[in-house]
C-alpha cells in the first residue's frame, strides 16, 4: 500500500516538473511578445515595429511638456533614463498624466522618428504614501523608475 | 504523528462535529477584523500623495488577488493529497476551494478595472499581470464544470485534482509576471523581500483586511465542505445518528 502511495505522489511531481519545464520554455519563446510596450532604447536601436502601431513605454522628462496654444495636441519626451524619445498626442490625458511619471503610449513612429501616440496609459507605481509624506521627500533625488 | 492527526481530522464525523464548533467563533473574528480593516482603511489611512481617495479601492483589490492565488494553492494541495492518498475530506476542500477562489479572482479583476479606467486611462489591457489572472479565473471555470460533468464524483475529484496540478504553474507566472516582463500594473508592493513601499498607516488596516478576508475563505469553505459531505454520505452511518440527536 506504501509503495502504491509513493508512487503516485512520485508520478504527480514528476508531471509538475514536466509541465513547469514545457512553460518555462514556452514563455521563453514568446518573452518578446508578453513584453507589453517597447523603451526608448529598443526604438533607438530600431527593434520596435517600423510600420504598424506598437506601445512605448517611458518616464516623461520634467520641463518637456509643450502644450500646443490651441487644441489639445501635447508634445513631450519619454524617457528610460538611456535614450529619449519624443511623443506627440492629442486627445485628453489621463489624470495620473504628469511630468516625472511614468507612462506607457500606442503609435507608430513617423518620418522624423516622431512617436505618434493614438492612446496614453499612465503607469502607477507600487509606491503608496500619505501627501506629507512625499512633499518631505521631494528633496532627495527621484526614485528610478521602470 | 502528523498523519494520525490528519486521518483523524479527516474522518466525516469528526470533522462534521469540530467545523461546526468552529464556525461561531470564526464568524466573530471575521466580523472584527472586517470591522477593524474597513475603518481603518476607509476612515483613518491617509489618502495618496498621486491617487488621493482613489488608492482605497486597495483594501479589496489586494486582500481579492492574494486569496485567488492561495486558494488555488489550497485546492491543488488537497486535491494532489487526495490524489495520494484518497482521503475523501481532501477531495471534498478540494472542489469546495473551486467557487470561492473563482469569486475571489473575479472580485480582483473587476476590483483592478474599476481603477484602471480613471487610473491608467484604461478598463482592461492585455499586459502579463492582467492576462494570467484571467487565466487563473479560467482554471477555476475548468475544474467547477469538469467536476460536474463527470456523474461519479470520486472520478470527479481525481479528474479535477489533476487539472488543479497542471494549472499550479500559473501561480508562480501571476505573482512574478510584474519582474519578468514589462507589464502596465505595477511591481509588488507588499509581497516582496524589501520593506513594503506603502506607507504603515495605510498598510496596517491592508493587511487586516487580508487577514479578514482569510478567515472568510475559511468559513465559506466549512460551509461548503458540511454540505458536500452530507450530500455524500447521504447513506452513512453517523448522519442517521446525527439526525436521532436533532430529533
Amino acid at each position: 500500500m506504501r509503495i502504491i502511495k509513493q508512487k503516485r505522489l512520485g508520478l504527480i511531481l514528476l508531471m509538475i516538473a514536466g509541465i513547469s519545464i514545457a512553460t518555462f520554455f514556452g514563455l521563453r519563446a514568446f518573452n518578446d511578445n508578453l513584453m507589453y510596450f517597447f523603451s526608448a532604447t529598443d526604438v533607438i536601436e530600431g527593434k520596435a515595429p517600423k510600420d504598424h502601431l506598437f506601445r512605448l513605454g517611458g518616464m516623461v522628462v520634467k520641463g518637456s511638456v509643450v502644450r500646443q496654444p490651441s487644441g489639445l495636441t501635447v508634445r513631450f519626451v519619454l524617457t528610460d533614463m538611456a535614450k529619449e524619445v519624443t511623443v506627440e498626442y492629442t486627445g485628453i490625458l489621463p489624470d495620473l498624466f504628469r511630468e516625472g511619471q511614468g507612462i506607457v503610449a500606442n503609435g507608430k513612429l513617423d518620418a522624423n522618428g516622431v512617436f505618434i501616440a493614438q492612446e496614453v496609459l499612465a503607469k502607477h507605481d507600487e509606491n503608496y504614501m500619505p501627501p506629507e509624506v512625499a512633499g518631505s521627500m521631494k528633496n532627495k533625488p527621484a526614485e528610478t523608475q521602470k | 504523528m502528523f498523519m494520525r492527526f490528519i486521518y483523524k481530522f479527516s474522518s466525516p464525523p469528526y470533522f462534521y462535529a469540530i467545523s461546526g464548533k468552529m464556525l461561531p467563533w470564526l464568524t466573530v473574528l471575521f466580523f472584527l477584523l472586517l470591522g477593524y480593516g474597513l475603518y481603518g482603511g476607509l476612515v483613518t489611512a491617509p489618502a495618496d500623495y498621486q491617487q488621493g481617495d482613489s488608492f482605497r479601492i486597495i483594501y479589496v483589490h489586494v486582500p481579492a488577488a492574494w486569496m485567488s492565488m492561495f486558494v488555488y494553492v489550497v485546492m491543488a494541495i488537497s486535491g494532489g493529497i487526495g490524489l495520494v492518498w484518497r482521503i475523501k475530506l481532501a477531495e471534498i476542500v478540494s472542489i469546495s476551494s473551486a467557487s470561492i477562489g473563482a469569486s475571489f479572482t473575479f472580485l480582483a479583476l473587476v476590483t483592478g478595472s474599476l481603477w484602471g479606467k480613471p487610473m491608467w486611462g484604461a478598463w482592461w489591457v492585455w499586459d502579463a499581470r492582467l492576462t494570467s489572472e484571467l487565466v487563473l479565473l479560467f482554471l477555476y471555470l475548468g475544474v467547477i464544470g469538469l467536476y460536474n460533468g463527470i456523474e461519479d464524483k470520486r472520478t470527479a475529484s481525481r479528474a479535477v485534482a489533476i487539472l488543479a496540478l497542471v494549472g499550479v504553474v500559473n501561480i508562480p507566472i501571476i505573482h512574478y509576471s510584474v519582474e519578468w516582463w514589462n507589464t502596465l500594473h505595477q511591481g509588488a508592493t507588499v509581497t516582496k523581500l524589501d520593506k513594503p513601499s506603502i506607507h504603515i498607516d495605510m498598510l496596517i488596516p491592508l493587511l487586516v483586511m487580508a487577514g479578514a478576508f482569510k478567515v472568510y475563505y475559511f468559513i465559506a469553505l466549512l460551509l461548503r465542505c458540511r454540505n458536500e459531505l452530507l450530500e455524500r454520505e447521504s447513506n452513512g452511518k453517523w448522519i442517521d445518528e446525527l439526525l436521532e440527536k436533532v430529533k
